[in-house]
C-alpha cells in the first residue's frame, strides 16, 4: 500500500500525478476463507478491516454484488451524530463518533470528517420538550448536546429563517461533535486498509444461496462467481438483508423502503453546519464541493426500486425553502433513493442468529452511515468472539420476542 | 407518483391511498397457548419480499375501501388486485417466501 503523506502528494503533484497504483487488489475468490462478509459498503468493509486489524483474522473476503460503496454508503446524506435518547443507542452511536474522530489518521485516508455541528430544530412546544429531554438524556450519558434559543440557533446558522415561517423556530438542540464525512472515502479508506492486511475484496460477486450443514451451521455461500466455503458468514447487506437471510432460512423483523436524497447545483461556501427539522421534515448540509445535500423521507410502501416518489422529495424541498428562503431559486442536480431496512423499533440488529456461524448487522433504517465505524467495530468483535461486544449486546434479534425493544421510533431525532 | 388500480374506482394517484402493509398476516388465536416467538412473528416479522408482494391498500381519499394487491417491489408495477378476504390469484406470486 502506498502511504499518503504531504510529501507523497507533493511528489506526485510535481510528477504529473503519474505513478499512483490501485488502492486495492482486484481479488479473485478463493475456494475457502475463515470468514466471509456479505456486502461491500462501509459497514461490511469496516467489519473486514477490524477483523483483520484487531482480531488477526486476515484470511477473509468481502463479497459485493456491485461495486464497493455503490449501495447506501454512496446514497446517504453523510450526517454524523450520536444524540440518541436511550443509553444503549447513545453508547453505540457515540462509540462511532469517537472512532470517526481518528479515522482519517488510523486508515491513512482522508475521510473528510468535519465536526461542524448538527442543529436540530424545534417548531412547537412538543418539539421543544422532546429536544430538551434529549439534551438532558444525552448529557447524562456523556454525549454532548445543548439547547439553543432561536436567536442562538440563528447565530450558529445565519441563513436560518426563525420567524417569518409557518412553524417558527422555537429553539434547537446542537451537538457540536456532530457533522459530516465524505461517504465514498469511508468505503475506499476501509477497502484500502483491509486489502493491505490481506483481505480479499471481491466485487461483482452476488450471493445467490447459503448452504448449511446437517447440524444447521453455515457451510458455504453460492455466488455468481462460484461456491465459497467459510465457517463464519457476516451479513451487512442493508436494504437487501431480508433477501440474503432468507437464503439461510432466517426471517427478520425488517421492511425495506426507498429513502431519498438530493443535491443542488454547487454554490459558494455558505452553509456552516448541518440542520435537521423533524417537524417540517428536511435535513440539509453543504458538501465540500459546494452542493447542498438534502435528505427527504421514505416512501409510504416497501420497495426495492432505489427511486422514491416525487412528492416525497418535493415535500423536503418545500421545507428547505421555508427554512432558507434564499435557496428557493437553486436548481437540483440529482436525486436518488437508497433502500433502507427498517426495524419496528428503529434500532439496528447487530447479532448472532439462530444459525450457527451466521451473523447479521442490519436494521439501520434511515440512519446507518453515521454509525459505520462503530457498527463495523462491534460486528467484527461479535464475529471473532462468537458473542456480542458489550456495546451491541442489547441489539439482538431476540429483543423483539422478549420485549426488550430499544424504541427510538419516536425518540430518534429524525422523522420516520 | 404511482397510479394505483383501485378495484372499485379504477386508476387513481398514489396520494389517495394508504398502504396497509403485508397481506395475509394471520393473528394467532388469542389464548394463552401462543408462544412468544409466534406472537413476535405476528407483530414484527415480515417477508419483505423482493419480487411480487401481497399487500393491503386502502383507497382512503376515494371509496374508502380496503383491497389486496400484488405489486412487484423491484419495479412497483401492480400485477393484480383482489378482494380483502380472498386468496391471491394463483400463479402470480413467483417468489412468495415461506412463512
Amino acid at each position: 500500500m502506498q502511504p499518503f503523506s504531504a510529501l507523497s502528494l507533493l511528489k506526485a503533484g510535481l510528477s504529473g500525478q503519474r505513478g499512483w497504483t490501485p488502492q486495492w487488489r482486484r481479488a479473485e475468490p478463493k475456494a475457502a476463507y475463515d470468514a466471509i462478509i456479505v456486502g461491500g459498503g462501509g459497514h461490511g468493509l469496516g467489519t473486514a478491516y477490524y477483523l483483520a486489524k484487531e482480531h488477526q483474522l486476515t484470511n477473509i473476503a468481502v463479497l459485493e454484488k456491485g461495486w464497493i460503496g455503490g449501495g447506501n454508503t454512496g446514497r446517504n446524506t453523510t450526517i454524523i451524530r450520536s444524540n440518541y435518547l436511550f443509553g444503549e443507542s447513545a453508547a453505540l452511536y457515540d462509540h462511532a463518533v469517537k472512532l470517526w474522530e481518528t479515522l482519517s489518521q488510523v486508515l491513512n485516508y482522508n475521510v473528510m470528517f468535519s465536526q461542524r455541528g448538527v442543529l436540530m430544530l424545534a417548531h412547537n412546544v412538543h418539539d421543544a420538550q422532546v429536544a430538551k429531554r434529549h439534551v438532558h438524556a444525552n448529557r447524562a450519558n456523556g454525549v454532548d448536546n445543548e439547547w439553543l434559543t432561536p436567536q442562538q440557533a440563528q447565530a450558529f446558522c445565519p441563513l436560518l429563517n426563525i420567524g417569518d415561517i409557518r412553524y417558527p423556530v422555537l429553539g434547537a438542540a446542537l451537538q457540536r461533535r456532530g457533522g459530516t464525512a465524505r461517504h465514498d472515502a469511508v468505503a475506499w479508506g476501509y477497502a484500502r486498509a483491509a486489502d493491505a492486511l490481506g483481505v480479499d475484496i471481491i466485487e461483482n460477486c452476488e450471493v445467490t444461496g447459503i448452504r448449511r450443514y446437517g447440524s444447521g451451521a453455515v457451510q458455504s455461500v453460492e455466488t455468481t462467481r462460484g461456491l465459497i466455503r467459510a465457517p463464519k458468514i457476516g451479513v451487512a447487506a442493508a436494504g437487501h438483508t431480508s433477501v440474503i437471510m432468507k437464503m439461510a432460512g432466517v426471517g427478520l423483523p425488517l421492511e425495506s423502503y426507498p429513502l431519498q436524497a438530493l443535491v443542488s447545483e454547487p454554490i459558494k461556501r455558505i452553509f456552516p453546519c448541518v440542520v435537521m427539522s423533524n417537524t417540517i421534515h428536511a435535513y440539509i448540509s453543504q458538501s465540500d464541493k459546494g452542493e447542498l445535500v438534502i435528505g427527504a423521507g421514505t416512501d409510504a410502501y416497501t420497495s426495492y426500486t432505489q427511486r422514491g416518489a416525487l412528492h416525497i422529495s418535493g415535500h423536503a424541498l418545500e421545507a428547505v425553502c421555508e427554512l432558507f428562503p434564499m435557496f428557493r431559486r437553486l436548481r437540483m442536480l440529482r436525486n436518488w433513493g437508497g433502500i433502507v431496512d427498517v426495524t419496528p423499533d428503529r434500532s439496528p440488529i447487530i447479532a448472532k442468529t439462530p444459525v450457527p456461524g451466521l451473523y447479521v448487522n442490519c436494521g439501520w433504517g434511515t440512519g446507518g452511515f453515521k454509525a459505520t465505524p462503530g457498527s463495523a467495530h462491534v460486528f467484527a468483535w461479535t464475529i471473532a468472539h462468537d458473542e456480542p461486544h458489550p456495546i451491541n449486546a442489547p441489539f439482538t434479534l431476540e429483543r423483539f420476542r422478549d420485549g426488550n425493544l430499544i424504541d427510538e421510533a419516536a425518540a430518534a431525532a429524525v422523522a420516520h | 407518483m404511482l397510479l394505483i388500480p383501485c378495484p372499485y374506482c379504477g386508476e387513481r394517484p398514489e396520494l389517495e391511498f394508504v398502504y396497509g402493509g403485508q397481506a395475509h398476516v394471520a393473528r394467532p388465536p388469542p389464548d394463552a397457548e401462543v408462544s412468544l416467538q409466534d406472537w413476535a412473528d405476528y407483530l414484527y416479522r415480515r417477508d419483505n419480499t423482493r419480487g411480487v408482494h401481497a399487500e393491503r391498500w386502502r383507497h382512503t381519499h376515494g371509496c374508502g375501501r380496503f383491497f389486496n394487491a400484488l405489486r412487484d417491489t423491484t419495479t412497483d408495477h401492480f400485477v393484480a388486485t383482489y378482494k380483502i378476504g380472498a386468496q391471491p390469484p394463483a400463479g402470480l406470486i413467483a417468489r412468495r417466501a415461506g412463512r
